[in-house]
């Protein structure tokens, strides 16, 4: 019934990943609407930088996912005590 | 007893790395979904940037008055477009689509500027820059080629300052 696991480390980590994402997300939604905007005005120079700073903010928040996993994972498989 | 443990694999003290976990899963789904859109104007650009525009003979110019419209589409049948004979005696034309949400643009009653009656935006009617309101860019606009009366449509100016200024002398 009680378990006492030292999941509290863990529950930060994934925490700060989670908050670290959302912000990556906050960044990625300014600038697709940036983009849009510049796209819609013809100034169509932009799309690229775009386009590659949102593929590296969604490989970051991605990075940060298998992070969470592998806490979530560790804490999963820690021996119960 | 394992069956029970099997239909609930969950247990209480590892619902919150799940809960967690799964809208982490949320936000990163999310932000593909913002890299796809990135993507998609990266591709509409790359087709934009080449687009070549074919001329369209709009009207004649005897045909309308100082003061006067006339309402043509380019470049496609889908894109309205509305030309003015200014009052300083110049044809313009412009995408008739109000740049905020699209409502279709008339001549203000002062005749001086262009209105969007949706949300009261104003456009000037020798640029196409706004004036008031909420649309967040000037109209595009159609370059004209005057050839003796006749008024052709030969591209559209979106306002970069990459085609030439879409206006000609009576
Ligand atoms: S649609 Fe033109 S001002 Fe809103």
């Amino acid at each position: 019934m009680s378990e006492p696991r030292p999941v509290s480390r863990g529950l930060t980590a994934i925490d700060g990943a989670i908050s670290l994402i959302a912000i990556l997300l906050v960044v990625q939604m300014w600038l697709l609407t940036a983009t849009l905007e510049a796209f819609l005005a013809g100034h169509y120079e932009v799309a690229g930088p775009g386009a590659l700073i949102s593929a590296v903010l969604f490989a970051a928040s991605f990075a940060l996912y298998r992070f969470i996993e592998a806490v979530d994972r560790a804490g999963v498989d820690r021996p119960k005590t | 007893m394992k069956l029970w443990r099997d239909e609930f694999s969950i247990e209480a003290a590892h619902e919150r790395y799940v809960a967690r976990r799964q809208f982490g899963k949320f936000l990163v789904l999310t932000s593909f979904g913002m890299f796809v859109g990135n993507f998609w104007i990266l591709a509409r650009s790359y087709f934009r940037r080449d687009e070549v525009f074919s001329r369209s003979l709009i009207a004649r110019a005897s045909d309308i008055p100082k003061g006067g419209v006339k309402l043509f589409a380019y470049p496609g049948p889908q894109d309205p477009c509305i030309l003015f004979h200014t009052h300083s005696d110049r044809y313009v034309a412009y995408s008739q689509k109000c740049t905020h949400l699209s409502c279709a643009v008339i001549p203000a009653a002062d005749g001086q500027r262009i209105e969007c009656p949706c949300h009261h935006g104003f456009f000037s009617i020798e640029d196409g820059r706004v004036l008031q309101g909420p649309p967040p860019r000037p109209l595009p606009r159609i370059v004209l080629d005057q050839r003796g009366d006749e008024l052709w449509a030969v591209g559209v100016d979106l306002g970069s300052g990459a085609e030439p200024p879409a206006e000609t002398k009576a």
